[in-house]
C-alpha cells in the first residue's frame, strides 16, 4: 500500500512540475514583450524597462525559469499589477467562493445522477431509459454559458424567483451551481447506468440472486459497491472540468471566485495574477486526482494487496 | 458545458457496454435491428447536413454586414417587418443587424473551427500516437508523459491561457484548440498502433522485409483510422462548444466575426428587452452539438461489432 501511495505522490509532483513548465513557456512565447503589452500603447520606454526588471524579464530564460520554479515552491507570486497587492491574498479570498460553488454543484450532480442512472439501468430499453438518455445527452450538449443565461432569463427576469448575480445568500448559489452541475449529471448518469448494467451480468450477482437475496440488497450491497470505482474515477476527473467550468459560470453569474478573477486578470494583462490563478486551479485538480487515487485503496482491496 | 470535455470522450468511446444477448436472435429480428441502426444513423445525420449546408450556403443567401447599423430597426422581435419591408425571422440585435444572418455567419465559424481543429488535432495525435506506439521506449514515455501533463489542466483553462497569449482571431482559436485537443487522438492512435503491431499481418509484412515507412503507411496507420474517426465525431462537438465559450469570454473570434458565443455575450446585456439575441445563437449551438453527439454515439454502435446483435 505505501509504495503505491508513494508512487502516486511522486507522479503528482512530476505532473505539477510539468504544468508549471507549460505555464512558464506559454506566457513567454508571447509574440512581443509581455511588459509592454501589460502597460499598453501609451507607456514610455523607461516604464517598460522598469517593469521588465521588476518581473525579472531582463534575465536570461534559464535564470527566469529557476526563479519561477523557486517562487512557485515558496508560493511567492509577487504583486498583482492591476490590484497592486500580493497575488496570493487575492487568490485566497476568491478560492473559498469557487470551492463553495464547485462542491455544491458536485453534490447536486451526484444526488441526481445516481437515482437517474440506477432507474435507467433497471428499466433498460424502456421509455424511461430513453428519457434519461435524452436528459444526459442534453446535459452534455448545452453549453453552460448559454444555459446560465437562459436560467437567468427564466428564473431571474421572468419569474423573479432567484437573483441573477451576487453571492450573499443561498439563493445566489442556486442558479450557478445548477448550471455547473448539468454537464456533470449528463456524464455521471451515463456512467452509473452502464456501470450498473455491466456488473449485473457478473457471476457474483447471479450467485446473490440465486441464493434468494431480495433484489434491493443485491442492488445496494453487491452491484452498487462494485461500480463505485469507475464512477469515483470519472467524478474526480470531471471535478477538473468542473473547476475549468467555474471560469465560465462565474463570469455569467458575477460570482466572486477564482475563475472570474482569472478572466479579469487576462483582460487587465496582469500576468503574475494569470499565472498564479491558472497554477492554483491546476494544482487543485492534481490534488483531487491524487485523492481519487488514494481512495481506490479503500474502495478496492485488490489494489491494497498489490 | 464544454467542461464535460477532456475525459468524457474516453468514457463515451468505450464504457457503454452491450449485455450478452440471451440466446441467439432470430435472423429476421437481427436484420430489423441492423436496419434500425442505419436508420438512426441517417436520422441523426440530417441536422448535421442542415448545419453544414447552412454554414456554406446560408451567408450567400442572407447577407451579413458586420458594420452596418440600422438604428430604426434596433431590437425588433422575431418575425418583425423591418423598415425596408424585409422580414427579420429571428429578430434584430442591438444595432439593427438581422439575427438570422448573424446565426448563419456564426454557423460558418463553428463549422470552420470544428472541422479544422479536429483535422489538425487528429493529425498531430495520429503522428504522435503511432510513433509512440510503434517505437515505444523513450519516445513513447516522453509523449505520453506530455499528454498526462496536458490532461492535468482542466481543458478549457489551457485553452484560455493560450488564447489569451495569442490574441483573438479565428486562426488563433484553431491553433489553440488543436494544441489542447490532440491528446485524446494521440492516446487512441497509440492504443490502436500497439494492438496492430502484434497482428499476424504486420509480423508477416515485417518478415517479408517491409521497412518501417512501408509498415507504418500500409499496415499500421490504416488500422488507427476507424477509432480516430469515432473520436473525431465526439471531439467536433466539444471543439464547437470550446470555440463558443472562448468567444463568449472575448478570447475567441474578433468583433467583426460574429461567433455564436460572441453574439450570446452581446445578448446578455439586452435580456430584458430582447431575449432573442442571446437565445437564438445558443439554441443553434445546442442543436448542432446535440446532433453531433447523438450521431457519434450511433456511429460507434454501428462500427462496433460487439453491438451487433448476438
Amino acid at each position: 500500500m505505501t509504495p503505491y501511495l508513494l508512487r502516486r505522490f511522486a507522479y503528482a509532483i512530476f505532473v505539477l512540475w510539468g504544468a508549471l513548465t507549460i505555464i512558464f513557456v506559454t506566457i513567454r512565447i508571447v509574440p512581443g514583450d509581455p511588459a509592454s503589452m501589460m502597460l499598453g500603447a501609451g507607456a514610455t520606454e523607461e516604464d517598460v524597462a522598469a517593469l521588465r526588471h521588476r518581473l525579472g524579464l531582463d534575465e536570461p530564460l534559464p535564470v527566469q525559469y529557476v526563479q519561477f520554479l523557486g517562487d512557485a515552491i515558496r508560493l511567492d507570486f509577487g504583486n498583482s499589477l492591476w490590484l497592486n497587492r500580493p497575488v496570493l491574498s487575492s487568490i485566497g479570498e476568491r478560492i473559498t467562493a469557487t470551492a463553495r460553488l464547485a462542491v455544491t454543484a458536485m453534490a447536486i450532480a451526484l444526488l441526481v445522477s445516481f437515482p437517474l442512472g440506477i432507474l435507467a439501468a433497471l428499466k433498460k430499453r424502456t421509455f424511461i431509459d430513453g428519457l434519461v438518455s435524452v436528459v444526459s445527452l442534453l446535459g452534455q450538449s448545452v453549453p453552460s454559458f448559454w444555459l446560465g443565461i437562459m436560467l437567468i432569463l427564466v428564473f431571474a427576469r421572468q419569474l423573479r424567483l432567484l437573483p441573477s448575480a451576487g453571492s450573499d445568500t443561498w439563493k445566489h448559489l442556486v442558479l450557478p451551481s445548477v448550471t455547473l452541475a448539468l454537464p456533470l449529471i449528463g456524464v455521471l448518469t451515463r456512467l452509473v447506468r452502464s456501470g450498473l448494467l455491466e456488473v449485473m451480468y457478473e457471476d457474483y450477482i447471479r450467485t446473490a440472486r440465486a441464493k434468494g437475496l431480495d433484489p434491493r440488497s443485491v442492488l445496494v450491497r453487491h452491484a452498487l459497491r462494485n461500480m463505485l470505482i469507475p464512477v469515483v474515477t470519472v467524478a474526480g476527473l470531471q471535478l477538473g472540468n468542473l473547476l475549468g467550468g467555474t471560469v465560465i459560470v462565474e463570469t455569467v453569474f458575477g460570482w466572486p471566485g477564482i475563475g472570474r478573477l482569472l478572466v479579469d486578470a487576462i483582460f487587465n494583462r496582469d500576468y503574475p495574477l494569470v499565472q498564479a490563478a491558472i497554477l492554483c486551479i491546476t494544482a487543485t485538480f492534481i490534488t483531487i486526482n491524487l485523492i481519487v487515487d488514494i481512495s481506490y485503496v479503500y474502495l478496492d482491496p485488490r489494489i491494497r494487496l498489490q | 458545458m464544454m467542461t464535460s470535455t477532456a475525459s468524457n470522450t474516453a468514457e463515451s468511446a468505450g464504457l457503454e457496454t452491450s449485455p450478452p444477448t440471451q440466446g441467439a436472435l432470430a435472423t429476421g429480428a437481427r436484420k430489423r435491428r441492423g436496419h434500425n441502426r442505419e436508420l438512426r444513423l441517417f436520422l441523426w445525420s440530417l441536422p448535421i447536413i442542415v448545419f453544414v449546408l447552412a454554414a456554406i450556403v446560408g451567408p450567400m443567401v442572407v447577407e451579413y454586414d458586420p458594420v452596418k447599423v440600422r438604428t430604426g430597426d434596433r431590437l425588433k422581435p422575431p418575425g418583425a417587418i423591418l423598415r425596408d419591408g424585409s422580414r427579420a425571422w429571428l429578430g434584430t440585435d442591438q444595432v439593427g443587424r438581422d439575427m438570422l444572418a448573424q446565426v448563419l455567419q456564426g454557423a460558418r465559424i463553428s463549422l470552420l473551427v470544428g472541422a479544422a481543429t479536429v483535422l489538425f488535432a487528429g493529425l498531430i495525435g495520429l503522428v504522435m500516437g503511432t510513433l509512440a506506439g510503434f517505437y515505444g521506449g523513450f519516445l513513447d514515455a516522453l509523449l505520453m508523459r506530455l499528454a498526462d501533463i496536458q490532461l492535468a489542466f482542466p481543458s478549457i483553462l489551457l485553452a484560455i491561457m493560450i488564447a489569451a497569449v495569442l490574441g483573438p482571431s479565428v486562426a488563433n482559436v484553431i491553433i489553440t484548440l488543436s494544441l489542447t485537443r490532440w491528446v485524446t487522438f494521440g492516446r487512441v492512435a497509440r492504443a490502436a498502433t500497439l494492438s496492430a503491431k502484434e497482428r499476424d499481418y504486420v509480423i508477416a509484412a515485417r518478415s517479408m522485409g517491409a521497412g518501417t515507412p512501408r509498415l507504418l503507411r500500409w499496415h499500421i496507420v490504416p488500422s488507427t483510422i476507424a477509432p480516430l474517426i469515432v473520436i473525431a465525431t465526439v471531439e467536433v462537438g466539444l471543439v464547437i462548444i470550446a470555440e463558443a465559450s472562448l468567444s463568449f469570454l472575448g478570447l475567441g473570434t474578433p468583433p467583426d466575426q460574429p461567433s455564436w458565443g460572441q453574439t450570446v455575450a452581446h445578448g446578455r446585456d439586452y435580456l430584458n428587452r430582447a431575449w432573442w439575441i442571446a437565445t437564438m445563437p445558443g439554441l443553434a449551438l445546442s442543436i448542432v452539438v446535440l446532433s453531433v453527439g447523438a450521431f457519434g454515439d450511433r456511429l460507434r454502435d454501428y462500427l462496433d461489432p460487439r453491438m451487433r446483435g448476438a
